[in-house]
């Protein structure tokens, strides 16, 4: 089964004026047909950014570096006529906050009606029809008459059920849910999710969700990505990397959360800060914060190593969940 | 809608009667009429006689109300100089200020409004620096520097225009660029930094994400949005078209309304400037209700708002 996207040594720097920031350190990630990889980490440890380079979304400023290749079609420095072409139609996106991502002054019939006829070439009633149809699929109550309403006169969650329409308007092999359900309440939230799963599986979609939530990603995706800090640093099987984490940030992110089983314990917050992308440390990014650091950490970036078939990490000290951090947390 | 139209046409109404009360006051803070019309000098009779034929006798609030009633049967007193009545004599001038304001009109919006929208597609480039050094030369320089080059370029120097007057069209070429210029330098910027606000917001990577060339975002996505702020700008200058040129009147010798306004105030010809003053609150009252009504075109989110009675 081959990859249906493939992400290798992606770079982006940002050129602020004055020098080169670089924002992504060569990102390697797949994803396979129909499969859901979650992408966990802090904000600005470069989840969006890394799939907002993929789609050429970044701007005049950001260079773009290494590979994207979508079913063998390279899309780094790919012309802006082929970029357009995958937008959309191969690979959607939906955003965080779907309030601010639909245009205000555009009713939300016309808004689905422009990626039907650009990626379907629906126009007229036919367009109609099919719009209808997406906002029935995605669970909006009288879709006929909120097809001629504008975004402000939407609940937050019903706007998030129609970006979700809009990325399925092109009937993409790729939806890149960017912190779908951050700016939604819980109840909203598991709606929403539980909408893109079933989408998903009877679509044969991929998907990509961003999120800082370790429990949404846990529940929804097949393989998750950890990054921090413009890189991934551990990545596995939802099912391993929520049971048996080896990278000490993985498992800090963990320690952070609440357990719903098991003793009452303090909550173990991560000490210090995620480095400033101008001042990261030569070495391990995470090397200032990591309880597990020693002097060959600070030396260079480690590299990764496979720990068990799918499961990698990049750390020079991978070691078993449970011996570390949480025993000292619960002692 | 309707309720929210007669909400705003009894404010419009309201404003007006404000600046009714203004130039009552006004005039009666000025001085006393009837010495002001005769000479200090004239017998206690014959000024007695002039308050009672105009009826300054009357106690103040029934002036008031008087006065407020002819202004509103359209009489507003009589031109000093010539006797005539003072709206003949200020509407015989509006056709003359109307043909330099209304082509510098249109002048500020084929200028100010491509180049404020070229300026921000290519942010911090040369282009947008480029323009952004003309825009800014364009309104600090005042109107009547700007005049006096232009007269000295293309009348003094190369002789191809006249530099004063009304016989012809040409003469209206060079007010109406010094007023054009100024204007579409102003309006320039403020479409600029209009669309840079609505290119940054998420709606317009959204409408990318979706597949949108990026002509298409523009056009379709970020200028309507865009719209908003500016037309609040663009209905400045709707309202000064009556009397936004005093200055390059003035220096043009082109008798419209501008150049009246400072002969009648030199003069102490109050009639004609309450007349003007009152013009003027007219059209930018107008000026505001189409810019209302604009906005509630343009913006879905207020229509809702004032559906609902806000």
């Amino acid at each position: 089964m081959g990859a249906l996207v493939a992400l290798s040594g992606l770079t982006v720097d940002f050129d602020t004026g004055k020098r080169m920031v670089r924002a992504l350190h060569g990102v390697d990630l797949s994803v396979a047909r129909g499969e859901a990889v979650g992408l966990v980490g802090e904000s600005g440890s470069g989840k969006s950014v890394t799939w907002l380079a993929v789609l050429g979304l970044l701007g005049g400023r950001a260079r773009i570096g290494g590979s994207v290749l979508l079913d063998g079609t390279e899309l780094v420095g790919a012309p802006v006529r082929v970029l357009e072409a995958v937008r959309g139609k191969r690979i959607a996106m939906i955003f965080q906050d779907p309030a601010s991502s639909l245009n205000p002054v555009h009713r939300i019939g016309r808004q689905i009606g422009e990626a039907l006829a650009l990626h379907r070439g629906l126009t007229g009633a036919a367009a109609r029809a099919e719009t209808l149809r997406l906002l029935d699929r995605v669970g909006i109550p009288a879709a006929a008459r909120r097809l001629d309403d504008y975004p402000h006169q939407l609940s937050g969650g019903q706007n998030q059920r129609v970006m979700i329409a809009m990325a399925l308007a092109g009937e993409p092999d790729l939806l890149i849910a960017d912190e779908p359900t951050t700016a939604l309440d819980a109840t909203i939230q598991a709606q929403i999710l539980a909408l893109l799963g079933e989408l998903r599986r009877d679509g044969n979609m991929a998907m990509v969700l961003i999120s800082h939530d370790l429990g949404v990603v846990a529940e929804n995706c097949d393989r998750v990505a950890v990054m921090y800090a413009g890189r991934i640093v551990e990545e596995a099987s939802a099912e391993r990397l929520f049971g048996a984490p080896q990278h000490p940030y993985t498992q800090g992110l963990l320690d952070a959360l609440p357990d719903l089983d098991g003793p009452r314990r303090r909550l173990a917050a991560i000490p210090g800060t995620v480095p400033e992308p101008t001042r990261l440390p030569p070495g391990c990014a995470f090397a200032p914060r990591c309880p597990r650091a020693e002097a060959a950490c600070a030396a260079a970036v480690p590299a990764f190593r496979m720990l068990t078939p799918g499961h990698r990490a990049a750390c020079l000290k991978p070691a078993p969940y449970g011996a570390t951090v949480r025993e000292r947390a619960v002692a | 809608m309707l309720r929210y139209l007669l909400s705003r046409l009894l404010r419009a109404v309201l404003t007006i009667a404000a600046v009714v009360t203004f130039a009552f006051v006004v005039l009666r803070l000025s001085g006393d009429p009837a010495l002001l019309i005769m000479s200090v000098d004239a017998p206690p009779e014959a000024v007695e006689a002039f308050r009672a034929a105009w009826g300054l006798d009357r106690p103040v609030w029934e002036q008031y109300l008087r006065y407020f009633v002819q202004v509103a049967q359209g009489n507003l007193g009589q031109s000093m100089r010539d006797g005539r009545p003072a709206l003949t004599v200020v509407m015989e001038r509006v056709p003359e200020t109307l043909a330099l304001t209304l082509p510098a009109f249109a002048m500020k919006l084929l200028i100010g409004i491509p180049a404020g929208i070229y300026a921000a597609l290519n942010r911090n480039r040369l282009a947008d620096r480029l323009t952004m050094v003309i825009s800014v030369a364009g309104f600090t320089v005042p109107s009547f520097v700007l005049a006096l080059i232009l007269v000295l370029i293309f009348a003094v120097n190369l002789g191809w225009l006249p530099s004063g007057g009304a016989e012809s069209w040409r003469h209206a070429i060079l007010p109406v660029i010094t007023l054009g210029l100024s204007g579409a330098a102003i309006l320039a910027r403020f479409t600029r930094s209009a669309m840079l606000e609505v290119l940054g917001q998420p709606y317009i990577r959204a409408a990318s994400a979706k597949g949108l060339p990026w002509r298409r975002v523009v056009t379709d996505h970020a200028l309507p949005n865009a719209a908003i702020p500016t037309v609040t700008i663009i209905g400045f200058m709707v309202g000064s078209l009556v009397a936004g040129a005093v200055v390059v009147e003035s220096v043009f010798s082109w008798p419209g309304v501008g150049r009246l306004l400072v002969v009648a105030v030199s003069n102490r010809d109050l009639a004609i400037v309450q007349t003007i003053l009152l013009l003027v609150a007219m059209t930018m009252v107008c000026a505001n209700l189409i810019v209302d009504m604009l906005y509630g075109w343009i913006d879905p989110r207020l229509r809702t708002a004032r559906a609902a009675g806000g």
